[in-house]
């Protein structure tokens, strides 16, 4: 029992390996350094769904495994794309105002060049100066720093009043979910101080960045993502590994009896909450300069609940599944939205996919939740069984069918 | 082998919704030994573990533990099993969907922070301990295996090891016997007994010949007092105890 990390997790190098081919293979295709072949935006779509899948390892830690239904984990997504919206869209506006204020005959003091810049971000809210949220929009230290830690806090904080009273199961699920819907519709509000429904926009340039073109920026970024998944990954497969994973898988059987071993539930509980949390919220500082614009609607509570259909789909409990799920699901449902999938005329009805694709996810979330509790993730060890048909009740590690891993990322 | 008291319970009470299901109920346990305790259902018999273990918090009554006689009322479970209680439940609960091994390796008496835990890497003397334990339930050749491919009995073992493995200075134990062949059986009353040797061992069961067996002081609960306390003998004949309990 004693052997290191890797040779008890092969599973993990494997996904690592997929994971590097998966961004060999973009990056010879990209545009900016290949032959092409994959357009810029496609690139960064590809990007966005690996921070989806590292929000979906978040989100099989604390449900998956330690059994806490969050359905609040875009909550904390958002925010850490709202962290860094604010510099960039900070400084790329502060380069903008500056050029232009640089024509003017006398030069601008730096009060001058503050209210252009507050002008210019908060006309659209009926406002010129900077409210107190922004006062550190300035410093790319600061705001990475508060990627994880607004996350984190507002995690722990409410995680710390949910666990110690006790509350368990549907009624904790429903208060994450009312705590997104809260944090929406405060961002909704002109006067959140974070621009209202307009939210915040441009934050695909780099500031300063400007003659770099976008090609190479959604590689960089592709990468990064990639990278965040990597680590996260990494990360994730150890601590659950270890006896901290036994503890955890332990509370979501049976929390009353940890108890009775001695461990504070609540604290453990904690822990995993406000780290996912964190890891949420890079995983969204990392999406969001990607998608170029952040508003409340992404925080609404049904990217919450998307997230957790991701999870069961993928297979809950165990890692791979969770990315296979986010890949799998969001994949589809933009084939099924962007309408590439011809529409079917059956005669006194024609199904239009862009309708119906909603229901077709709903459908088989149920269906899968009731036939087959262990997602797509399952199949691998439908498979491993055939291959090693006297396995005497080995651990189901997660390291079967890795082979079909490769296969479902490529 | 009368030693210094490890607990005591006294003029304790709780009600649940109005019914009294705890009556002013008084109970000392000495720091070895084996005690049984007796009663027909619904006699408050695991109310009473609830309420030391901290699951329950009762209304009335004084709690006391150990040298220092600290109190364990107010305590939360976790802090109560630290202290040194261990318990086992009525229905066999281990952990199904892990390895008898990592079962053990959970209860195993260690740091309990997230931090020691997260960095924790099983060294040699503890995996020898967890052999030894295995051997002691015999489950040795089940270590690999998830526990809840498990028989019944051997989960009830299993259950009795994660016991052992957190080394509590008082176990409670309740109807450790139920639903096991009589072998089992047997080889369950050697374990509590030679467990009782080096710490005290509280038991509640059901089965007479069971607690005939383990040949220790029984204490008879009836609506949540003590209605006998003595040696088996001594509280078969008490005509009371005939009434509420085994004239049945
Ligand atoms: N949480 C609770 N809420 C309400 N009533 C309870 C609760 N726990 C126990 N009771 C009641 O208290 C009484 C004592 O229950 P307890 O489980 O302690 O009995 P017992 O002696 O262990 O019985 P058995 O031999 O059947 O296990 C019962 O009438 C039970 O219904
Ligand atoms: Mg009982």
């Amino acid at each position: 029992m004693q052997r290191s990390f890797v040779a008890r997790n092969p599973s993990v190098l494997i996904f690592l390996a997929c994971l590097g081919l998966f961004v060999l293979g973009v990056t010879v295709l990209s545009e900016a350094v290949g032959n092409g072949f994959l357009s810029t935006s496609f690139v960064k779509t590809l990007g966005k769904t690996l921070c989806l899948a590292l929000i979906a390892v978040a989100m099989d830690l604390v449900w998956g495994y330690t059994g806490i239904l969050s359905l609040g984990h875009f909550a904390f997504f958002g925010l850490g794309g709202y962290m860094i919206g604010m510099w960039l869209m900070y400084e790329r506006t502060r380069d903008i105002v500056a050029t232009s204020l640089a024509e003017a005959p006398i030069p601008a003091t730096v009060t001058e060049i503050q209210e252009a810049i507050a002008t210019q971000i908060f006309g659209v809210v009926g406002s010129n100066e900077f409210p107190l949220v922004w006062s550190f929009a300035d410093s790319l230290v600061i705001q990475l720093i508060l990627v994880v830690a607004v996350p984190g806090l507002l995690a722990l904080v409410f995680g710390w009043l949910a666990f110690r009273a006790r509350v368990t199961g549907v009624y904790l699920s429903i208060l994450t979910q009312a705590m997104t819907l809260a944090l929406a519709l405060y961002l909704f509000q002109n006067d959140s101080g974070l621009r209202g429904n307009n939210g915040l926009s441009g934050l695909q340039n780099l500031p300063g960045l400007d003659d770099v073109p976008q090609a190479l920026v959604s590689l960089w970024f592709f990468w990064a993502s990639a990278a965040a998944l990597g680590l996260g990954y990494l990360l994730a497969a150890w601590v659950v590994s270890g006896k901290f994973g036994s503890v955890i898988r332990g509370i979501r059987d049976n929390e009353a009896r940890v108890r009775f071993l001695g461990y504070q539930v609540e604290v453990y509980k904690l822990v995993i909450f406000a780290g996912t949390a964190m890891i949420s919220g890079i995983a969204g500082a990392l999406y969001y300069p990607q998608a170029g614009i952040i508003n409340p609607a992404e925080i609404a509570p049904i990217a919450s609940i998307y997230l957790a259909v991701w999870v069961a789909i993928g297979g809950r409990g165990r890692l791979y599944g969770a990315v296979i799920g986010a890949i799998f699901v969001t994949l589809f449902s933009s084939l099924f939205t962007g309408g590439q999938v011809p529409d079917v005329n059956l005669g006194f009805y024609t199904v239009k996919w862009v309708d119906w694709w909603l229901i077709v996810l709903g459908l088989s979330f149920v269906l899968v939740t009731l036939y087959a509790p262990k997602g797509i993730g399952g199949l691998f060890d439908l498979i491993a069984h055939r291959t090693h048909p006297d396995r005497h009740g080995a651990p189901l590690g997660p390291d079967m069918g890795a082979l079909q891993e490769k296969e479902a990322q490529e | 082998m009368s030693s210094t008291r490890l607990l005591e319970v006294s003029g304790v009470s709780v009600s649940f919704d109005g019914f009294r299901a705890i009556n002013n109920l008084s109970f000392t346990m000495p720091s070895h030994g084996l005690r049984a305790i007796i009663g027909p259902n619904g006699a408050g018999k695991t109310t009473f573990m609830d309420i030391v273990t901290g699951k329950t918090k009762p209304d009335d009554g004084r709690i006391t533990w150990g040298e220092k006689n600290i109190s364990l009322r107010g305590m939360s479970e976790a802090r109560i099993a630290r202290e040194g209680i261990g318990r086992k439940f009525q229905k066999p609960t281990v952990f199904e969907d892990q390895t008898v091994h990592q079962n053990l390796l959970m209860a195993q008496r260690n740091k309990r922070g997230p931090l020691a835990v997260l960095f924790y890497r099983a060294g040699g003397k503890d995996l020898d301990r967890v052999n030894e334990l295995a051997a002691t339930i015999g489950l040795t050749d089940e270590l690999a295996r998830k526990s809840g491919e498990l028989s019944h009995g051997q989960k009830q073992w299993l259950e009795i090891g994660m016991l052992l493995a957190q080394e509590p200075r008082l176990l409670l134990v309740d109807e450790p016997a139920a639903g096991m062949t009589l072998a089992e059986r047997e080889r369950t009353t050697a374990l509590l007994v030679e467990a009782a040797k080096t710490r005290a061992v509280v038991v509640v069961e059901h089965d007479m010949d069971f607690v005939r067996r383990l040949n220790c002081r029984v204490t008879v609960l009836h609506e949540g007092s003590v209605l006998a306390e003595g040696s088996l003998d001594h509280v078969t004949s008490n005509q009371q105890v005939i009434d509420v309990y085994l004239g049945r």
